[in-house]
């Protein structure tokens, strides 16, 4: 057991309990009712989907992973009271509403296809190859409102048609792969699927490796460090404190 | 309560707060607070969490016993197995392959690959996950991956700002192989298509951060660690290696100082598994989900200590334990997003922490702790932080400086994460101030290992945050990306030449458990604590108070 204290530690902690340890009703003014896969739930307002989920007693094994945006778990389909809209999002970034009726989709059946991105041309055929199913695109656009990043889904699978490499490398960069999009298109394209392949593409072949990076590893071969490395990889800590201090900055 | 009226996101109070910050952003652009001296830092340090008095204790048993380690850690050291020896039938082996990695984050995915790479081939390798593959922190990682490989940078520089930023208790062995095989990494990545930012010219573009004397920041915009995770993913998954989803491994096996495999459990149905491996590769990551004195984390939902529970408990040594790493920039507002990461590039990219006052009151890039202590200090010793409507503190972090400075549209290109993020709750990054407070964010310390990654006890390897000795007692921006990919496929290799020269494990026991169970009960451990976590439980306290299990 700790002796001693700290008062500004415990105030820290108390500040932030709600996120830490799960949320008490007694500490909650306004409340919601969501309906979960049909069931209603009264839930503290101003929570996102997934927080008034775990507050309803789900303890989620599926349909959850980064709660923050980036790694696409928790893709939601939803409706919004009065509304006819079939809405999409991430359950972790999407606030819950009064009325709404939603259900996770934890899952997107698709299958990566088997390529070697160092054997293939750079050339818009590496797309019909892997992906043929992409020529069927009927440039609906259900893809890109389905979009919880809202990213311009069709113009990339247009991309892929045409081999712009570049313009689907930039517009489809900040995929999360939640597979909202392939969930919803028409054609059965996996759209994320196809952004990979011709982001690494691009990556690899219009890109490439960088003169500056190859000579690098070219001189760390060679063992240029090398006797630089083993002194100051021996030297005693005070001595290594003082290059650390006064060593130089570059400047912003 | 009266409702709260908000004006583009902010409550209106806290509207004319921000007022006082735009008034000072002109005098503050060509004002940056000089950086601290080491008394300095030592002073404001008072005030860290891992500092302020109360928050460790010494562990009672095993490796490490005496060694000073958050509360939360030693209760974890200091718990009994999920499944007693009996429960378990050892006598069917479900998968045989020779190397198991337990954890597909960047640092597992990396080792499958150099393991193949090596010779291994793919039936004999099996990659195991807690939740998806790729359900980790490293997906997180928003800011970049540091690599010396500019013609005014060398792998020494690289070295010291290391060693330094880690307070001069870094492992030399470790952090010499971190900074030698950087370049190589980032020409992997390359060549398997990952898309880094780049100069005009074709180099790769290149940024300071906290801690670093010399830009050699690469990033991703501010998706680096998914942009590397998914490039690596692919690769598996077209080269066709085996991997489960859902299966967290719960125990280790071993045959006497040797681990021999691993008991995962399907955590959706309950029923387990049987791994006999030659070698075996923890990359299971860091703790962030234990709320480490309360605090929010910037850390995924498995992040839960796992991994090195799991070794220790095998004979498995820890270094730098004691060490926590909160990120001076977690959210503290809005309340949906409190603890969420704010990138170190965004002070990079010339965003100030300004006080209620609208001052800059500490220079925007030391290292981590002492930049997360200057703000606790700003908020709860100085009394010039803000109070938000559910009653957290925090400070502004000024991001209109970075278009002032870098240019119009410079937010969007390098940030767009960042306005995301900020946009669902209606407050545009570009045009206010954010509101900011310290979040747990990363292991410092953990399992020992030597430059290959193997650890003191036989067949064990780890790679990636799980690990401890590369970054000391306080790890810098851009090294952790990059830890997981060197040890990764320093451990994919090393594990490749041991298994071609090992022959299969004979035994298979829980031996080891016993073992341990017999420590706890003579330190006097009262068996109320069990150990691994797997996930946390933010269940709301209404619905768990009436929860029964009848099935």
């Amino acid at each position: 057991m700790a002796d001693n204290k700290s008062p500004i530690m415990e105030r820290i902690a108390e500040a932030n309990k709600a996120a830490t340890t799960g949320i008490d009703a007694k500490d909650i003014k306004n409340w919601i009712t969501i309906y979960i896969m049909g069931k209603a739930y009264k839930v503290p307002a101003d929570l996102t989907i997934l927080a008034g989920m775990e507050y309803a007693g789900y303890k989620f094994v599926r349909g959850v992973g980064c709660r923050q945006g980036f790694c696409g778990a928790c893709a939601t389909v939803f409706r919004k009271k009065g509304d006819y809209k079939l809405q999409t999002g991430m359950a972790c970034q999407t606030r819950a509403e009064d009325g709404m009726y939603l259900v996770q989709i934890p899952f997107t059946p698709a299958e990566t296809a088997d390529y070697d991105i160092t054997k293939e041309p750079y050339e818009a055929s590496v797309f019909i190859k892997y992906y043929p199913e992409v020529a069927r695109c009927v440039s609906c656009n259900t893809c890109t409102k389905a979009c919880p990043q809202d990213l311009e889904v069709m113009d990339y699978v247009q991309d892929a048609i045409r081999g712009d490499f570049d313009g689907l490398a930039d517009v489809s960069f900040d995929c999360i792969q939640c597979g909202l999009c392939a969930m919803r298109c028409p054609a059965e394209i996996v759209q994320y699927n196809v952004a990979q392949l011709g982001r690494r593409m691009y990556g690899r072949y219009g890109q490439g490796v960088p003169d500056h990076l190859r000579k690098r590893v070219k001189e760390i071969n060679e063992g240029t460090f090398n006797e630089e490395m083993a002194k100051i990889t021996a030297c005693p800590v005070e001595e290594l404190r003082q290059i650390y201090t006064e060593r130089e900055k570059e400047p912003e | 309560m009266p409702e709260l009226t908000y004006i583009e996101g902010y409550p209106e109070d806290m509207r004319k707060e921000i007022e006082k910050v735009a008034k000072t952003r002109e005098k503050r652009l060509d004002y940056t607070p000089p950086a601290m001296t080491m008394k300095q830092r030592d002073e404001v340090l008072t005030v860290h969490p891992d500092y302020a008095p109360g928050g460790k204790r010494e562990i009672s048993v095993g490796p490490n016993k005496g060694d000073n380690a958050p509360n939360e850690v030693a209760d974890l050291l200091e718990a009994y197995p999920l499944v007693e020896k009996d429960e378990i039938d050892l006598s069917q082996v479900d998968y045989n392959p020779d190397i198991l990695i337990i954890g597909g984050g960047l640092a597992g995915t990396t080792a499958a690959l150099w393991a193949h790479d090596s010779g291994i081939a793919t039936e004999n390798i099996l990659l195991t996950n807690k939740l998806r593959h790729g359900d980790a922190n490293s997906i997180m990682a928003e800011g970049g991956t540091q690599a010396a490989d500019r013609d005014i940078d060398s792998v020494v520089k690289h070295y010291i700002d290391t060693i330094g930023g880690g307070h001069f208790t870094n492992k030399p062995d470790v952090v010499r192989a971190l900074v030698e095989d950087a370049p190589l990494i980032m020409k992997w990545l390359c060549e398997l298509g990952a898309i880094f930012d780049r100069e005009e010219n074709g180099d790769l573009a290149e940024k300071l951060a906290g801690g670093i004397s010399v830009k050699r920041m690469h990033s991703c915009r501010d998706y680096t660690g998914l942009e590397e995770f998914r490039v690596l993913r692919d690769e598996f998954r077209t080269r066709g290696i085996p991997y489960l989803e859902h299966y967290p491994a719960i125990e280790l096996l071993t045959e006497g100082n040797r681990v021999t495999g691993a008991v995962l459990w399907n955590i959706e149905t309950g029923d387990y598994k049987i791994v006999k491996a030659k070698a075996t590769i923890i990359a299971t990551g860091g703790y962030g989900r234990l709320h480490i004195r309360g605090f929010p984390t910037t850390n995924h939902y498995g992040a839960t200590f796992d991994g090195v529970v799991l070794a220790y408990r095998a004979g498995a040594k820890l270094r730098d334990i004691d060490a926590v790493q909160y990120h001076p920039t977690g959210a503290a507002y809005p309340i949906q997003i409190v603890g969420y990461l704010l990138t170190e590039k965004l002070r990079g990219s010339g965003a100030q922490p300004v006080n209620a006052d609208g001052e800059a009151f500490v220079y925007p890039l030391e290292p981590r702790d002492v930049e997360a202590a200057a703000i606790i200090r700003e908020c709860y010793v100085r009394d010039k932080g803000l109070t938000t409507p559910t009653g957290l503190r925090g400070v502004w972090l000024d991001t209109p400086l970075i278009e002032i400075k870098n240019g119009k549209g410079y937010i969007e290109k390098a940030f767009p994460g960042m306005i995301r993020m900020y946009k669902r709750y209606d407050i545009d990054i570009r045009k206010d101030p954010v509101l900011v407070f310290p979040t747990l964010h990363y292991q410092n310390g953990g399992l020992e290992t030597d430059p290959s990654g193997k650890t003191n006890v036989g067949g064990l390897w780890v790679a990636g945050e799980v690990s401890g000795g590369v970054h000391g007692k306080n790890r810098l921006m851009g090294n952790s990306t990059l830890d997981c990919m060197v040890f990764g496929r320093r451990a994919g290799m090393s594990t490749a030449e041991y298994v071609k020269s090992h022959k299969d494990a004979s035994g298979i026991t829980l031996d080891h458990l016993n073992q341990y169970v017999q420590k706890l009960e003579e330190a006097g451990v009262k068996r109320t604590r069990r150990a691994p976590v797997i996930l946390p439980d933010y269940r709301g306290k209404a619905a768990l108070a009436r929860m029964i299990d009848v099935f």
